[in-house]
């Protein structure tokens, strides 16, 4: 009894600190560009690949929701204290996994998506070199 | 009773598509005599399907409220043209809509064709009802519109908010006459298949459905992606979204497969490349319905979801294309490949697009279900634009090229020298952009290469028409022409927008002033207002374009109460050189208030482009049908006049 009252109480704080995150006010760079050009650029650059885990089909850089409005800041700040923008994107990967970057690299998991493209690329030469390259043979 | 008039309706629609299957098959393999039980079949199958979904309309404009679908869909007090939407703007709804635009079209070309084979016309039927079959199963099965329940409801649960919109309330029918013009192309190229006779008439009976689909595929699309741009309320207009993706994909082959009948009309070569695209087309239609309908994705789109559903469609979809495919390799080897042509040919040019086409949809296809695919392995990875565009480029430069110079090419076989001027004039211009683009300080790979194509081809697009008498020009070919401009148009909307947009993000007192690119914005005010079901904060936002004249926004932050949701309604200032987008965001604990602006120059161009592109193909269909029409008529007077002299 006590451990399920425990449990229930726990519950209570998690969903009561989850509401308290939600209406907090959002973070400083969640709505705010950063001074120097050249480094918001970079920033925006970065956050247009990476996903909004709250969302659905959209980047950090396109999103309403609190978590990605974080994101945002979490960025532009990293940015402005010189990191580099795939730096930051390995942090994030370490944090959330690959899923959160939209800029899949190659690796054990995600290598059929480059060796398909070039084995279709292969196989469309092959088909033009057939369809065509014989036949210029066969026309004349 | 209109409900159940409705029911029965369907009902007796999905025996007549079985009879129409049974008498087809039956009729191609020698019983003649069944033809015209085939055709009668197919003719009362449209208006009893018609009537079926005429009853649901109906249903839906007297809200009536004893039927399910209307009480959860529906309410009393929404306008007519909402409840109308509302038929559609649902899983069944929608389902009936596709089963009864595909019973139309095949009653249609019961009673209109005559250039095709008695046989290839039965097996043609024969397939479209089979297809039709697997519609109308599921439906009655799974999803009947016409359910009633048990006690009536009060009043009913009205649409989302979010798809009471004008817009939107057109944009999935439109896609949906997409999908069914496939799905006949379809059961042409199974037709063919099966009597083994591919020839130019078939190409001509086939081509005004691949024609009809394509241009509503690109409308939709278009329209689809405008509501996002303007919906969403941060400026993205295309997010390689699966649900996208889904309807990019028919465009796609549909794309390819408009090109390859052309090819086998005219020259009477691609005979089975022509089949097998028909059968993909239809194929990414039904994946596109699979993936949206299914709940497989979760995304911006996906409104409806139901797995038990999805898996239906699982079925139908691998029973319809593993039976088209199974067919195709039995029978591809009987089909001979047709006339030949040499590489620098019209064909030869488009053959290689037709290749880069169908690499791009495999690009789009694996892009879209390998995320799909891991996950069901418990290994989520995210495939987006850093993806798709890079790699879809590869393929998408190339095209272009050809694109450009594959109509000034002969039929048959050619020499590049004689095109020689047109080439080096579109070269120079590609050339000449590229340079203006780099020293206005865009350097992006992709963009840059976009503007320079995109000029090239704006012209390329053009010469087809060069030394011929416009007014004697056939209504096709200025098809083809005003659709080339189209995409050049769309393509230097998206350069352009992807080189040169900008955007600021600005907290503002009210009275403030802010810039971004050449226009000044000014916060004039900021007021509370109210909608039928929901509240919202105004900005009151007056921009100037270089100083010019004043232009007044309201841009909105909007909180639906049910179901609870908070959108922000983005205002747009449209030029003609592009868009000033504006977006009011939350009040910071200063007072100031956020405000999100972005200029984005020649973005319109994209949607312009979209429109030519479906005006294009709308040309190219009417002229099409013109000269069907004329050779019809022309060829009764003969039968007419050598009936005489027989007599």
């Amino acid at each position: 009894m006590k451990c399920l009252i425990a449990a229930l109480l726990s519950i209570l704080a998690l969903t009561a600190t989850a509401h308290a995150q939600d209406s907090m006010p959002p973070a400083p760079y969640a709505y705010q560009q950063l001074d120097d050009p050249g480094q918001e650029e970079q920033a925006q650059a970065l956050m247009e690949t990476l996903r909004c885990l709250k969302c659905q089909s959209q980047s950090i850089a396109d999103s309403d929701a609190p978590m990605a409005g974080d994101m945002r800041h979490q960025v532009r700040s990293r940015i402005a204290a010189g990191e580099e923008p795939e730096a930051i994107r390995a942090w994030l990967i370490d944090r959330y996994g690959d899923y959160v970057s939209y800029d899949p690299k190659i690796s054990e998991t995600t290598w059929p998506l480059f060796a398909i493209p070039l084995i279709l690329a292969l196989v469309a030469g092959l088909l033009l070199w057939r369809r065509i390259g014989r036949k210029k043979g066969a026309a004349t | 009773m209109i409900a159940e008039i409705g029911l029965a309706a369907l009902w007796l629609a999905a025996a007549l598509a079985v009879l129409q299957l049974v008498g087809g098959v039956l009729a191609v393999r020698g019983q003649g005599e069944l033809a015209s039980v085939v055709r009668t079949s197919a003719i009362a199958q449209g208006v009893l399907a018609g009537l079926s979904f005429v009853a649901l309309l109906w249903l839906f404009i007297a809200t009536d409220l004893s039927v399910k679908l209307v009480a959860a869909n529906s309410h009393s007090a929404k306008p007519l043209i909402f409840k109308l939407s509302g038929a559609w703007g649902n899983h069944e709804g929608s389902m009936l809509l596709w089963v009864t635009v595909m019973a139309l079209a095949g009653g249609l070309i019961a009673l209109v064709e005559r250039r095709l084979a008695e046989k290839t016309l039965l097996a043609t039927l024969a397939a479209q009802g089979f297809v039709a079959i697997g519609f109308y199963a599921f439906i009655l099965m799974s999803s009947n519109p016409f359910e009633r329940l048990p006690i009536p409801a009060v009043e009913g649960n009205g649409l989302n908010p979010l798809l009471q919109d004008i817009g939107l309330a057109f944009h999935p029918p439109t896609l949906y006459f997409g999908y069914v013009g496939l799905s006949v192309a379809f059961s042409f190229a199974v037709g063919a298949l099966v009597t083994k006779s591919v020839t130019p008439d078939f190409a001509r009976a086939m081509r005004p459905w691949v024609l009809g689909a394509w241009v509503f595929l690109t409308l939709g699309i278009t329209a689809g992606s405008y509501w996002a741009y303007y919906e969403l309320g941060w400026g993205g207009w295309w997010f390689w979204d699966p649900v996208e993706n889904a309807s990019l994909m028919p465009w796609l082959a549909a794309t390819a497969l408009l090109h390859s009948v052309s090819v086998l009309a005219a020259r009477d070569a691609l005979r089975t490349w022509t089949i097998m695209l028909g059968v993909i087309a239809f194929s990414m239609s039904m994946l596109g319905t699979f993936l949206v309908r299914s709940g497989i994705l979760t995304s911006v789109h996906a409104f409806a979801v139901d797995p038990e559903r999805g898996s239906f469609i699982l079925v139908l979809l691998s029973l319809y294309i593993g039976g088209a495919l199974a067919l195709f390799a039995l029978r591809a080897n009987s089909i001979s490949e047709g006339e030949r042509f040499k590489l620098t040919s019209r064909e030869g040019a488009l053959v290689f697009n037709n290749v880069m086409l169908s690499a791009i949809l495999g690009i789009v296809l694996l892009g879209t279900l390998y995320p799909l695919a891991t996950e069901a392995f418990d290994v989520r990875v995210s495939v987006g634009p850093p993806y798709f565009n890079p790699v879809g480029a590869i393929f998408t430069l190339p095209m272009l090229l050809v694109m450009a110079v594959g109509p000034l090419l002969r039929w048959r076989q050619d020499n590049l020298t004689r095109i020689r001027l047109p080439l080096v004039g579109v070269a120079v211009v590609m050339l000449a952009t590229l340079a203006v683009v780099v020293l206005l300080g865009a350097y992006s790979l992709l963009a840059d290469l976009g503007l320079a194509i995109a000029a090239g081809l704006a012209i390329a697009a053009f010469l087809p028409l060069r030394g011929r008498n416009l007014l004697r020009v056939p209504l096709a070919t200025w098809g083809m022409v005003v659709a080339h401009f189209g995409i050049a148009v769309a393509l230097f909307g998206m350069a352009s927008e992807s080189a040169f947009s900008e955007e600021k993000l600005a907290a503002v007192s009210i009275g403030d002033t802010t810039q971004v690119g050449p226009w000044d914005v000014k916060l004039e005010g900021v007021v509370p207002v109210a909608g039928p079901n929901w509240t919202a904060i105004e900005g009151h936002v007056i921009a100037r374009y270089d100083g010019g004249k004043e232009v007044v926004l309201d841009p909105q932050s909007r909180n639906f109460w049910a179901p609870p949701q908070e959108t922000n309604e983005s205002q747009l200032a449209t030029r003609w050189n592009g868009q000033l987008y504006a977006v009011i965001g939350n009040q910071a604990e200063d007072g100031r208030w956020q405000l999100r602006l972005w200029w984005k120059p020649f973005v319109t161009f994209i949607w312009y482009g979209g429109m030519l592109v479906a005006l294009g193909g709308l040309l190219s269909l009417i002229g099409r049908l013109a000269t069907d029409l004329k050779r019809r008529r022309a060829l009764r007077r003969r039968e007419l006049r050598s009936g005489e002299a027989v007599a």
